[in-house]
């Protein structure tokens, strides 16, 4: 009888509990309904409406994005890297300058495409339809959104065919503007810098190693890899080295970033042809380093075949 | 031939005209701003705190360019006689409507010389222009950090060895926008973005805001340990405005 009314008791508190919850995660949604709700998204033919994708974001997203978008869901946690906040409206994959908003279509591709090297999959069982609308929701927690245009996405010349010389001055580019610091002398993550790197947030983050993964963070293909220095990963220590790389010396650099890869390719092939081998900087302490990249492959230690092992 | 002369004598007229009105046109605007001005000096009062050299061995390149010189934190530098450099002043009240928008067409630059920013405090106006540049034979990111609600926003661009300057502004005032390198994660900077003329102390110090029309103003002095702190002060024609400051040291 006695443990019946406690059982009781408790099931009045749980629910009392669970209602207060749902009503003040209600007030803070209902704010931003009134605001933002009319958010659209478009890409291509598709019109996304933020309304519309409530039930998805509830189901799917909030795990990890949380309630209000600002990356605390209930996993943040156990995460790492952690999930993004949507408040801020800085994203990583984007076709546009750093500092600039991404387009519609950016965000629509990294939610089918997943984010490789976190805990961000594949949400390719979407429709596109859901999607667009998903895009639409997550612009709707930031403000950006509200008073700023995306950024004007960067052109990419044709991609010219890969020839040994491409893959040769693709590491010369490597090298005179020391994506090594952080990357590496072979690409694997483990330059001079790696230790020390941090996002905006002051988390610490690593490079991405090359030896390591077939996707990158913003896709598979050359046109992504070109995208991804150019324009920088926004919120990470990648800064946009458009400034400083021509767009024909940037496919020099795609090639011989797809050297370094793991699976087969015809970069690889032309590395091997060559005997490319990875120039340490640091080595000749004599001269000043990079300024002009000696095209001897004579010196340095680590002599491994780039991507010999994955 | 007579039309020809005739044309060119229509060129030389537009051209003196044309002249005439960017002279008449700026002339104003220089004399009305450059009335008036507010100096004084900013000091420490106790014992200021340690600064802890650098270690820069990770990168070579850095740690030669300070081989004679070690680096050291400048996050509190007090030079002779307790003077406070890298203060930023500015006026924080006081401004009539049409001073904010005489954005003064200087350009400052923040350099990166020997792995370090210098200047380490660098003020400017809301959408002065400004330039980034590097001295330096190794790869530098420059990347300002700005608080999420203050309008303005973050980027981050490389600068390898012998890149051309950047030049950017601020769209909104800011106290202030850090800036890093994640490459060498000891540089850190300050972008001081302010509405109206500004100063920054020099190693002793000192400071003069200049272009300060007649009239009362509040003045800022904002310090990156130390925060910021106010005073009142009046300038007259002819006669400029004072205001001293002293940081307690922590």
């Amino acid at each position: 009888m006695r443990t019946s009314l406690l059982k009781g008791s408790l099931w009045v508190t749980a629910a009392a509990v669970l209602t207060f919850a749902n009503v003040s995660s209600a007030q803070n949604t209902e704010y931003q309904e009134q605001q933002w709700m009319g958010m659209q998204s478009h890409v291509g033919k598709l019109t996304g409406h933020a309304g519309d994708a409530k039930g998805d974001y509830r189901r799917y997203c909030v795990g990890c994005h949380g309630e209000l978008g600002d990356g605390n869901g209930e996993n943040f946690p156990w995460l790492d890297p952690k999930p993004r906040d949507f408040t801020l409206g800085v994203f990583k994959c984007r076709s546009t300058p750093t500092g600039t908003l991404p387009t519609d279509e950016d965000l629509f591709n990294t939610i089918a495409r997943g984010l490789v090297t976190s805990n961000m999959p594949q949400w390719n069982t979407f429709t596109s339809q859901q999607r667009a609308d998903l895009v639409a929701f997550v612009k709707h927690f930031s403000a950006r959104f509200q008073t700023e245009k995306p950024g004007e996405p960067i052109q990419i010349p044709p991609e010219p065919p890969v020839t040994p010389e491409r893959v040769k001055a693709g590491q010369e580019v490597y090298n005179r503007v020391q994506c090594w610091k952080c990357h590496g002398v072979e690409g694997r993550g483990n330059g001079p810098s790696a230790s020390t790197l941090t996002d905006d947030q002051s988390r610490p983050i690593a490079p991405y190693n090359f030896h390591d993964e077939i996707r990158f963070k913003c896709g598979t293909t050359d046109q992504d890899l070109y995208k991804i220095f150019m324009t920088g990963l926004d919120g990470t220590p990648m800064p946009s080295w458009s400034d400083n790389i021509k767009p024909d010396e940037a496919w020099d650099l795609v090639f011989y970033l797809r050297s370094l890869q793991p699976m087969k390719s015809k970069e690889k092939e032309f590395a091997k042809q060559l005997g490319l081998k990875p120039v340490n900087p640091n080595a000749p302490a004599a001269q000043p380093p990079a300024a002009e990249p000696t095209p001897t492959p004579t010196p340095p230690p680590p002599p491994a075949p780039p991507g010999s092992q994955p | 031939m007579k039309v020809q002369s005739r044309y060119k004598f229509l060129a030389v007229l537009a051209a003196v005209v044309l002249m005439s009105f960017a002279i008449l046109s700026s002339g104003p605007s220089v004399s009305a701003a450059g009335e008036g001005k507010i100096t004084g000096t900013v000091k420490l009062s106790g014992t200021a705190p340690h600064m802890k050299g650098i270690d820069m061995s990770k990168d070579p390149y850095c740690s030669k360019a300070h081989e004679s010189n070690p680096a050291k934190m400048e996050n509190v530098v007090v030079g002779a006689g307790g003077g406070l450099a890298n203060v930023a002043l500015y006026l924080s009240d006081g401004l009539s409507g049409s001073a904010p928008n005489a954005i003064p067409a200087t350009e400052p630059e923040f350099t990166q010389k020997g792995c370090m920013y210098s200047p380490h405090v660098m003020v400017v106006d809301v959408n002065q222009k400004f330039k980034v540049t590097t001295q330096d034979q190794t790869t530098h990111n420059i990347h300002p950090l700005p608080s999420p609600g203050s309008g303005n926003i973050g980027w981050n661009k490389s600068q390898p060895p012998g890149a051309p300057p950047i030049e950017t502004t601020w769209g909104h005032p800011e106290v202030a926008v850090t800036v890093k390198c994640n490459i060498h994660p000891w540089m850190h900077g300050w972008h001081v973005v302010v509405q109206g003329p500004y100063a920054v102390t020099d190693d002793s110090g000192n400071y003069t805001i200049n272009n300060v029309p007649p009239g009362n103003y509040t003045v800022s002095a904002w310090q990156e340990e130390y925060g910021t702190q106010t005073a009142k002060v009046t300038v007259a024609a002819g006669k400029p405005g004072t205001a001293d400051f002293t940081f307690k040291a922590k």
